[in-house]
C-alpha cells in the first residue's frame, strides 16, 4: 500500500449546495501533498471529512487501507485555518488536555511536551495563560499540540498564517522533518511559494471539483510552454531578433541583465529543440543567459482555474 | 468514555475556578442572610420611634384605660385642654397626632365622627389600631345599653381549631401549610435560577469555544455530541457542587438554630411529638412558638425534597441547557443571543408564576397537576407541589416524561450544535437551524 489516504468519489452536499462533487484523491505515504484551490472551492469540506468532523453523503475514505472509523482521529493531526486555544487556560494544562483528547496518556504527553517545549525554547510559558501570549507564540503552542501525538497523517491548513518569516521558516523545516520521519502531510495554502518549496504532489480543487492532481514536477512539465530566457552579447541585435522571429515565437524579455545585452523570451515551436535555438545564437555572439521558464505553482494555479471556468 | 470524562473534568474545573462561581457560592448565602437581617433591622428602625398621641374625649365615654400605652405608642389625655388648644399644641410640639372624639347624641353618630389630626400622613397600622380601640369600646357600650352581660359574652367565646390530616396520617396545620408553600416556592425559584444561570453558562462556554476558534481543533478529536454532553454534565456537576455546599450551610444553620431553640434534629426526624407534648410546649415553654416552628420545619419531607430537587434540577438542566448549547452554537457572540434565549426563558418564568398562583391555592388542582407533567415546567411546579405530598405514581410519570423529553431535546440540539459550531461570522435564523437539523452526518 503506497497511499496513506485514498479518497474515492466523495460527494458532500449542504442543502442545495454541493461542496464536493465526486472528488477522488490518492495521497502517497511520506509525501507533502498540497491541497490547493480558491476560497470556497471545497478544501475545508474535504479536510473536515478526513477528520470525521462531517460525513460524506457518498464515497469512501480509506486511511492506511482501513475505512475511516472514530478511533482513526488519534492517527490524524489537524491544524485548522480557523484555529485558537482556550484563552484563559494555562498553556501546559491546555496542551495536556488536547493531547489526552488525542489518546495520549498524561505522563506520555508530559514527556513529549517537555521535548517540544525545550526544542522551541518555550518551557517558561508552561504556566502562562494563552491570553498573555502574542499571536505568534500561541501559534507555536498550537503547532506542538497538532503534532504531539505523532500522527501518521498531518493536515495543515494555512500553517504559516500568524507567523513572522523567521518562525514560518522554522515551522516549514519542522514540517519537512516530520515528513522525513515518515509522516504524511496534507498542506493547504494560498501561499504558492511555499507550495513550490514543500510539496511533492498537489491537487487543485475548484468549484467543488478536482481539476488537477499529480506530482508537482509532472504537472510543471505538462504546463511548461518551452519558453526560454535568452541573454546574448552581440553586435547584431536587430538581425538576431528578426531571424529568431522567423523561426520561433519571440516575446519581450521579462528579466534583466547587468550589461546592455540583447534579452528576449523565445518559445520553441514546430518541434524545434533547444539545440536548434542554441546552435543559432552561439554563432551570433556569446550567450550570457539561457534558462527555461518553468511555470510556477502560482501560474499553474491561475491558468488551471481560468481554463476550468 | 474517557474523552467524555476529560471534557467533563475540564468544563467542571473551568467553571469552579471562575471567580464568579466562588463569589456566588460563598458570598450569596451571606448576602441573602445579610439582606434579610437588613430588611428586618430597617423595619424595626422604622417603627422604633415612640409616637406620642394626645386624645380629647368630649363624649366622656373613654378613659386612659382604653388607650393603654404600647411599646411604640404613648397616649396622653388632653381632654381638659379642649380641642382648639390641643390642636395648636400638637402642631407646635413633638406629638405625632391628636385624636378628637366629639360628643354625639348616638353611638352610631359617634362612630363616624372621630377625627385624627397629624402632621404627616399617619401610619396605616396605627390608624387601624385606633379604629379597633374605638369600635371595641363603642360596641361594648352598645351591648351594655342593650342589656347584654359582657361577662357572659366573654365566657361564651370559644376558639375553634380544625385539625387537618391527610390520609397518610400526616397532621397538617396552617403554619405548616405556609411553611410548605414557602419551601416549595423557594425550591422552585432556586431551580429556575439554577437552570438559568447554569444554562447560560453552558451557552457562554459554547460561544467562547467558537470565538476563540478552538472548536475545530476539539471536534477533530472528539464528536461534537460528546463535547456538548461533556459541557452540560460538567456544568451540572458544578451546579450540584454549589447546591451541596449550600445544603451544608443550611444544615449548619439548622443545627445551630435547633440548638438555640432546643429541638433535637435527630429526634425530630425519627419520631413525631405526641399531641400532649405539643400542647405542653405550646402552653408552657418560653419561645414555644419558635420551637414549634422549628419542629414543623424539620417534619417536612426535607430529604425527599432534596433528592427530588437534585433529580429535577438535573432533568430540567439537561433539557434547558441543551437548548442553550444550541443557541450558543447558532450565534457568533453573546449580544446575538437574546432573541433566542428569550423564548427559552418564557416557560421557566411561566412555571414559577403558575406554581406561585396555583400550588399555594390548591396543590392538587387540575392546572397545578397539568403543569407538573409538562416537561418544560414540571421541574419547577412539581417541586412546589412535593411538600404537600405527591403520590409516587404522579412523580414517576412526571419524571419519565421529563427524561424522554430531555433525551429528544439533547438529540435535536446536538444536530443544531454540530453544524452551528463550525459556522463563523454569521448569525443563524430559526430557518437555518431547522435546515441544520435535517443535514445528514
Amino acid at each position: 500500500m503506497d497511499n496513506l489516504l485514498e479518497i474515492t468519489n466523495v460527494v458532500k452536499k449542504y442543502g442545495n449546495f454541493t461542496a464536493l462533487n465526486n472528488v477522488s484523491l490518492q495521497i502517497p505515504k511520506g509525501s507533502v501533498y498540497g491541497l490547493l484551490g480558491p476560497n470556497g472551492a471545497g478544501k475545508t469540506s474535504l479536510i473536515r471529512i478526513i477528520n470525521q468532523i462531517t460525513k460524506p453523503d457518498s464515497g469512501t475514505v480509506f486511511l492506511d487501507g482501513e475505512a475511516l472509523e472514530p478511533q482513526h482521529v488519534e492517527q490524524i493531526g489537524y491544524l485548522p485555518e480557523e484555529r485558537g486555544l482556550y484563552k484563559s487556560m494555562k498553556v501546559g494544562e491546555q496542551a495536556l488536555y488536547l493531547a489526552q483528547l488525542k489518546g495520549l496518556s498524561k505522563n506520555e504527553a508530559k514527556k513529549r511536551l517537555k521535548y517540544w517545549f525545550d526544542k522551541f525554547d518555550i518551557a517558561a510559558w508552561w504556566d502562562k495563560k494563552i491570553e498573555e501570549l502574542s499571536k505568534g507564540m500561541a501559534q507555536k503552542v498550537q503547532f506542538i499540540v497538532t503534532v504531539l501525538h505523532q500522527p501518521k497523517l498531518l493536515i495543515f491548513d494555512e500553517p504559516f498564517s500568524g507567523f513572522d518569516p523567521i518562525n514560518a521558516q522554522l515551522i516549514a523545516q519542522e514540517i519537512l522533518e516530520l515528513r522525513d520521519k515518515g509522516a504524511t502531510i496534507i498542506f493547504s495554502t494560498h501561499r504558492m511559494e511555499s507550495v513550490e518549496e514543500m510539496c511533492d504532489e498537489i491537487a487543485l480543487i475548484n468549484k467543488s471539483n478536482k481539476i488537477l492532481d499529480g506530482k508537482l514536477t509532472d504537472i510543471k512539465s505538462a504546463y511548461k510552454t518551452n519558453t526560454f530566457q535568452v541573454g546574448l552579447k552581440t553586435d547584431f541585435s536587430t538581425e538576431v531578433t528578426n531571424t529568431l522571429k522567423e523561426n520561433f515565437e519571440v516575446f519581450p524579455a521579462d528579466f534583466k541583465l547587468l550589461n546592455n545585452e540583447l534579452t528576449l523570451n523565445v518559445k520553441l515551436t514546430n518541434g524545434a529543440t533547444t539545440n536548434d535555438l542554441l546552435g543559432y545564437i552561439t554563432t551570433k555572439g556569446s550567450v550570457q543567459h539561457f534558462v527555461e521558464i518553468l511555470p510556477s505553482a502560482n501560474d499553474i494555479f491561475i491558468q488551471a482555474i481560468r481554463e476550468n471556468s | 468514555m474517557k474523552k467524555l470524562q476529560l471534557i467533563i473534568k475540564r468544563e467542571f474545573l473551568a467553571k469552579i475556578r471562575n471567580k464568579s462561581f466562588i463569589v456566588m457560592t460563598f458570598l450569596s448565602p451571606l448576602l441573602m442572610v445579610g439582606m434579610g437581617a437588613l430588611v428586618y433591622f430597617l423595619m424595626q428602625k422604622n417603627d422604633d420611634k415612640i409616637k406620642k398621641i394626645v386624645f380629647v374625649d368630649d363624649s366622656g365615654l373613654f378613659t386612659k384605660l382604653d388607650f393603654k400605652d404600647t411599646k411604640t405608642v404613648k397616649y396622653v389625655d388632653y381632654t381638659a385642654l379642649g380641642v382648639d388648644l390641643t390642636k395648636e399644641k400638637v402642631q407646635k410640639g413633638t406629638y405625632y397626632g391628636a385624636l378628637l372624639i366629639p360628643k354625639q347624641d348616638s353611638l352610631e353618630l359617634l362612630a363616624k365622627s372621630v377625627v385624627f389630626y397629624s402632621k404627616k400622613s399617619p401610619n396605616l397600622s396605627l390608624v387601624k389600631s385606633l379604629e379597633n380601640r374605638i369600635s371595641r369600646k363603642i360596641r361594648n357600650q352598645k351591648l351594655n345599653n342593650l342589656g347584654i352581660d359582657l361577662q357572659k359574652i366573654k365566657a361564651s367565646k370559644i376558639k375553634t381549631v380544625i385539625k387537618m390530616f391527610n390520609f397518610s396520617g400526616e397532621q397538617s396545620s396552617k403554619t405548616k401549610k405556609w411553611l410548605k408553600i414557602g419551601l416549595g416556592a423557594l425550591a422552585g425559584y432556586l431551580l429556575m435560577m439554577f437552570v438559568m444561570i447554569y444554562g447560560t453558562s453552558v451557552m457562554r462556554s459554547v460561544i467562547e469555544e467558537k470565538t476563540s476558534r478552538i472548536i475545530e481543533v476539539i471536534v477533530s478529536s472528539v464528536k461534537p455530541f460528546q463535547l456538548m454532553l461533556g459541557k452540560i454534565i460538567g456544568n451540572a456537576t458544578a451546579g450540584l457542587l454549589q447546591f451541596c455546599i449550600w445544603g451544608v450551610f443550611l444544615l449548619i444553620i439548622l443545627t445551630v438554630a435547633s440548638a438555640i431553640f432546643g429541638v433535637d434534629i435527630l429526634e425530630m426526624q425519627k419520631a413525631r411529638f405526641s399531641e400532649e407534648q405539643l400542647q405542653v410546649m405550646k402552653n408552657v415553654t418560653v419561645g414555644a412558638n419558635e420551637q414549634l416552628m422549628m419542629q414543623e420545619i424539620l417534619e417536612l419531607p426535607i430529604l425527599k425534597m432534596f433528592v427530588l430537587f437534585l433529580f429535577y434540577f438535573l432533568g430540567g438542566f439537561m433539557l434547558y441547557s441543551s437548548l442553550f448549547a444550541a443557541v450558543g452554537a447558532a450565534v457568533d457572540n453573546e449580544t446575538d443571543t437574546q432573541q433566542f434565549t428569550f423564548p427559552i426563558m418564557i416557560p421557566l418564568i411561566l412555571a414559577v408564576y403558575v406554581g406561585f398562583a396555583t400550588v399555594s391555592n390548591d396543590p392538587h388542582g387540575t392546572i397545578a397537576v397539568l403543569f407538573s407533567y409538562i416537561p418544560f415546567t414540571s421541574p419547577i411546579v412539581m417541586l412546589m407541589r412535593v411538600p404537600f405530598g405527591v403520590s409516587w405514581v404522579e412523580l414517576l410519570v412526571s419524571m419519565l416524561i421529563l427524561i424522554a423529553t430531555f433525551m429528544l431535546m439533547v438529540w435535536l440540539a446536538a444536530k443544531i450544535y454540530r453544524v452551528g459550531i463550525l459556522m463563523y461570522g454569521k448569525k443563524a435564523s430559526y430557518k437555518d437551524m431547522y435546515k441544520w437539523i435535517k443535514y445528514k452526518g
